[in-house]
């Protein structure tokens, strides 16, 4: 076979032709081109006719009612409470649930338990907050420039942490400490900006129920709002005292990294 | 607190008029529609709970197919030592639009040779020629360099185009 002197189409080009994706005027060029390519051609009509295909065998799924349990949508109608409030309601709750259990009142037994698990992180994490970001001499317990906080701070929660990068948003990681929770321990990491505003990351990794929830917000009274979400035994907590759509940027960045982490 | 909740409500709404668009690609992508329902209804859960973090400026569609697309990833890996049960019944949907004899054979050998495709190509070929992604949101969604979303697609192409020429040649002839 001699070198074909025509001008080539790739296979790239072919497929953007035929799903309308290459500019209009390379597109006008390979219908040009394709008048005496036969060969080409016929793969494009393949393609086309497969996508025709493909809306034929499932478009009419576009026109099905969606079932109910798709309609449900959870219901979020406590997530922006302060935090006073819901730690109130959870004492009730934990009240409640001696009676629920009596009574076999088995969906609000499962409300119940799951409003402990986000008890468990929120409580812990806005105390340790509001103790240490005030702190102005000893905010953290080993700073960031020591190599093994990590290192020791995995080592006592039993899972790989990592800190979160967050210079994009101006917050330089100050350093850590660990605390105590009722099970074991949770760590704390402190990240400060240049007007001296701090943002601390909580977790921990003893909680029961295994459940994976909701990302949650809440706010006190103070200003101070907090991110936190459960991911099996795995707790986390953002919290600052900044707006929740400045917030919301960084819990962003934390969720990113931390569920991308092996 | 008002405009927070009518902002939530604006969230709410361009979730839920993506769940056709969902369905659509669950069923192709799953072929059993139960099976395919539950993929969405996991996706929905997962979307809901984690609608603080979705960003106001970004992609709601791909954000939701993203969120699929690692669901189902997770659940065929879970899948993996189970025996497959699909049926040819199972993955053959309702055509959407009365079809002559012909065309429900080829219709019919696409759904076949879509069910045969390995899953990674089934993916990108469904995501660009019925759901219309871009090449670039394909890339986004799956995870994956463009250069592979691209290499995919023609592999898959390829390979529903040569089964569908089998098939179909020799009703052209009997048409002739």
């Amino acid at each position: 076979m001699t070198t074909d002197p025509r001008p080539p189409i790739s296979d790239n080009e072919l497929h953007a032709l035929a799903d309308g994706r290459l500019d209009p005027v390379r597109a006008a060029e390979v219908e040009r081109l394709l008048a005496d390519r036969p060969d080409d051609q016929h793969r494009l009509g393949g393609y086309r006719r497969i996508d025709a295909g493909l809306h034929a065998l499932y478009d009419s799924v576009l026109d099905e009612p969606v079932p109910d349990r798709l309609r449900r949508r959870p219901s979020v109608a406590w997530h922006r409470r302060g935090w006073a409030r819901i730690v109130g309601g959870a004492v009730a709750a934990l009240l409640l649930l001696g009676l629920g259990a009596a009574g076999g009142w088995y969906a609000r037994d499962q409300r119940i338990a799951a409003r402990q698990e986000q008890i468990a992180i929120l409580q812990p994490a806005a105390l340790a907050h509001r103790i240490y970001v005030a702190e102005r001499r000893h905010p953290v317990e080993v700073r960031a420039e020591e190599e093994h906080l990590v290192r020791w701070l995995s080592s006592r929660l039993k899972i790989q942490l990592k800190t979160p990068e967050l210079a994009a948003m101006g917050f330089k990681l100050m350093g850590g400490r660990l605390l105590p929770t009722e099970r074991g321990s949770a760590a704390q990491f402190m990240y400060e900006d240049v007007q001296g505003r701090r943002v601390t990351l909580y977790i921990r990794s003893d909680l029961q129920g295994n459940r994976e929830t909701a990302f949650r917000y809440v706010q006190d009274e103070t200003g101070v709002g907090m991110f936190y979400w459960i991911d099996g035994a795995k707790g986390y907590a953002i919290a600052a005292q900044m707006p929740r759509d400045e917030l919301i940027q960084i819990a962003q960045k934390v969720y990113d990294e931390l569920e991308k982490a092996p | 607190m008002a405009d927070d909740d009518r902002a939530d409500g604006d969230l709410d709404r361009l979730v839920i008029e993506q769940i056709p668009h969902l369905r659509r690609y669950a069923r192709a992508l799953v072929g059993r529609g139960d099976r395919a329902d539950d993929l969405v209804q996991d996706c929905l859960e997962r979307a809901w709970s984690r609608l603080g973090l979705w960003r106001r400026d970004g992609n709601m569609r791909a954000w939701l197919f993203t969120i699929m697309h690692n669901l189902n990833a997770n659940a065929v890996r879970a899948a993996k030592r189970r025996p497959r049960h699909d049926s040819i019944d199972d993955a053959l949907p309702h055509a959407s639009t009365p079809a002559t004899q012909e065309q429900r054979l080829e219709l019919s050998a696409l759904s076949n040779a879509l069910r045969a495709l390995p899953e990674e190509q089934r993916a990108v070929v469904l995501l660009v020629g019925l759901e219309q992604f871009r090449y670039d949101e394909v890339a986004t969604v799956l995870d994956l360099p463009i250069g592979t979303v691209m290499s995919r697609l023609h592999r898959g192409r390829e390979r529903l185009r040569r089964a569908l020429a089998g098939e179909v040649a020799p009703v052209l002839r009997r048409v002739k």
